[in-house]
């Protein structure tokens, strides 16, 4: 029997590409999330009644239960009904589903935070509320939403390993073929969570190099 | 059917949280009031390796690794190790956040009066600390009962499971089972946020209000697990 | 009549069962400097957001250059640009530098091309003596500073007429000055202003009137000199003779 070292680089090949497929979805549902997530903590401080009530509903079912029921829902419920999608993809729409939902609540929280003067400030030059919220409310709220976007981004990749429930080939579900090949299941795995823990470092260091390169002063 | 998944669920993370409640209250201290070289050489690493992995993950390295070491632990256990210890890493960074916003006045006004430093921590700071820490603490409840789900990789007839025996077993609809699956969740996280918010008032003190600081501190670290 | 530029017909505000302005008529001549005075509470600044429809009276009208701005059908956020603005706690945009709070509302709201905005609104920083600050962002001021950007965002609209909300109160004393000079030359060149402010010396020298008000009425106004020798009501006399004695 090689080392665990040895075994390391025998196997990393394949776990590297069930990692690129993990940041894959990790890339696509995040930019779902934001959309999402934009427009939904928009809408519950901006829109009407009815627009606030549907996405309150929105996110509170979304928080209220598990990551794990959302994906089975979208890949084992859909089928019932006759809608099929793929592995991949019914984990790219319910991570970014869910992700919008917690995204919704970063961002109101940082459209909350701006001082009132700014709107009212905004419409003393002559802005109507679109114009308002797009060039005054909606960058300030995108720095201010900043650090707790990078700790969802985190989440999200240590979340896309849940994608291997419902049969999508990424980070754990190449971990879990190779230890069905090698019965060397624990230092497989093990190896899988040094690569999420090295991913989430490399990222993490990323956007905080990132957020202080746009930072601005007193924001 | 579901029900006992449900029940099965509940257990789970009762003794998540509780084994979570027993790592995470002593580091949490350690975290304040130990010595320097035991957080940086070993609290701060711990945090960053938890934070960093995924609780799936982490549940198939005890599961596997116990019996790398000859033990033989069950789906149901390694998994309330997993998620109860990763919890406890979580739940000590809550209570670290809620000693730090007692304010070092109580500390020296304790010390004034002739405590020692951990008296003063066990009858002053830590009972005020665990009112701050009650909201992001049943935020916390919120996120072991929703990643309780994951124990189903390891075969715990929990919820979820049921769930999919029901489907396997009836060939019945999955998007309506699931979707009641879902609904029961939603109810346990709602039904026990409630009762949180209750024990919260039930221990709430005139003029210690834990909402500027109390609220802001799990902002950002500790928004809830999925 | 072809000078006026603001005229305020019975306006009345209430917010809930609070009445806080009760039947106020002004008007403003074109080039008029008009200060209002009066205890806090008593509706300066409502009147002021009133003026400019950021808070529309509940009744009363409100002409600008002869056009009823209360009327139906009126598009309040281009009354809004022909009429400047400047707050007490300045209201900056936090994620702009000086130049970009000057230049947004001539780019995002006159949709006048970037490079002739950033020229135009150059001279307007150069107006407040604030050209070097350009590229730095609101924190990075002080607060006379910043007070002096917000005039200049204002003033880069070309406003028919600039509302002062109390533009010195957020400001310490040593701060005061350098923004109650550029307000001065302002009156000089012309520019017609309402001001609600304490500054007793400024109002002094650069007032045309001064509008005394209590408890959302006007009660008294005329020309500074009458105002603080030999006012006619008991109030006013009381008012600048508390003011007085901080001074």
């Amino acid at each position: 029997m090689t080392s665990f070292f040895e075994y390391a680089i025998e196997i990393a090949p394949v776990l590297l590409r069930g990692a690129s497929m993990t940041l894959q979805i990790v890339a696509l549902a995040i930019v779902l999330g934001i959309a999402l997530g934009v427009l939904v903590g928009l809408a519950r401080v901006y829109a009407g009644r009815t627009a606030y009530a549907f996405c309150t509903v929105y996110v509170e079912a979304i928080r209220g239960t598990p990551l794990l029921v959302q994906l089975f829902l979208l890949y084992f419920g859909l089928p019932s009904v006759g809608i099929y999608i793929s592995s991949f993809w019914a984990a790219v729409i319910g991570m970014g589903i869910n992700s919008g939902a917690y995204q919704s609540e970063y961002f109101r929280g940082a459209i909350q935070s701006i001082r009132s003067g700014q709107m009212l400030a905004a419409r003393s030059i002559g802005m109507n509320r679109r114009q308002a919220i797009q060039s005054i409310i909606v960058p300030q709220m995108l720095r201010r939403a900043l650090p707790s976007w990078s700790n969802e981004l985190m989440y999200m990749i240590k979340y896309s390993s849940l994608a291997y429930m419902i049969q999508t080939p990424e980070l754990m579900a190449a971990a879990k073929e190779m230890s069905a090949q090698t019965f060397r299941t624990f230092e497989t795995f093990l190896l899988a969570g040094l690569i999420y823990l090295v991913i989430v470092a490399i990222v993490s260091r990323a956007l905080m190099s990132l957020e202080n390169r746009i930072k601005i002063p007193g924001l | 059917m579901l029900l006992e998944g449900a029940a099965e669920t509940v257990r789970l993370t009762a003794l998540m949280l509780a084994l979570g409640a027993a790592v995470g209250l002593p580091f949490g201290v350690l975290h304040v009031y130990g010595p320097r070289i035991l957080r940086v050489a070993v609290l701060d690493p711990i945090v960053v390796f938890f934070r960093g992995i995924p609780s799936l993950v982490l549940m198939m390295i005890i599961y596997f690794g116990a019996s790398e070491i000859g033990l033989d632990l069950s789906g149901f256990i390694a998994s309330i190790l997993a998620i109860g210890v990763r919890s406890g890493i979580y739940q000590s960074q809550i209570v670290r956040g809620a000693i730090q916003s007692v304010g070092s006045g109580q500390m020296l006004a304790a010390r004034a009066i002739g405590m020692s430093k951990w008296r003063a921590i066990r009858f002053i700071v830590i009972p005020q600390a665990l009112r701050l820490a009650l909201p992001p603490w049943s935020n916390e409840y919120a996120g072991v009962l929703k990643e309780s789900s994951l124990a189903y990789a390891l075969g715990v007839t929990e919820l979820m499971r049921q769930g999919r025996y029901i489907v396997a077993r009836t060939f019945g609809n999955s998007l309506l089972v699931y979707t009641v699956c879902a609904a029961i969740y939603f109810v346990l996280v709602f039904l026990g946020i409630r009762l949180l918010r209750k024990v919260e008032q039930r221990f709430s003190v005139p003029g210690f209000d834990a909402a500027p600081q109390g609220r802001a501190f799990f902002g950002r670290d500790l928004e809830s697990s999925r | 009549m072809t000078d006026l530029t603001l005229r305020l017909e019975g306006i009345c505000k209430s917010f809930g069962s609070l009445s806080v302005l009760k039947d106020v008529d002004l008007d403003v001549n074109k080039g008029e400097t008009k200060v209002l005075m009066g205890p806090s509470g008593t509706g300066k600044s409502t009147l002021l957001r009133c003026i400019n429809l950021l808070d529309p009276p509940d009744t009363g009208r409100i002409w600008l250059d002869g056009r009823e701005i209360t009327a139906k059908g009126i598009n309040v956020d281009e009354v809004r640009s022909s009429i400047g603005m400047v707050f007490q706690d300045f209201n900056l945009f936090t994620h702009l530098t000086a130049l970009d709070n000057v230049r947004i509302g001539l780019v995002r709201v006159k949709g006048v091309d970037k490079k002739t905005a950033t020229d135009m609104a150059m001279e307007e920083l150069r107006r407040v003596d604030l050209a070097e600050k350009a590229a730095s962002y609101p924190a990075q001021l002080s607060g006379g500073q910043q007070q002096r950007v917000s005039i200049a965002r204002a003033l880069a609209l070309k406003p028919r007429l600039i509302l002062f909300d109390e533009p010195t109160s957020a400001l310490d004393p040593e701060l005061t000055g350098e923004v109650l000079k550029v307000m001065s030359r302002l009156a000089e060149d012309g520019m017609t202003m309402v001001i609600a402010s304490h500054e007793i010396d400024f109002a002094r020298s650069a007032a045309d009137e001064i509008v005394f008000m209590a408890d959302g009425r006007i009660v008294e106004k005329g020309p500074p000199d009458v105002m603080f020798t030999s006012p006619q009501q008991v109030r006013t006399r009381d008012f600048f003779r508390r003011i007085g004695e901080r001074h």
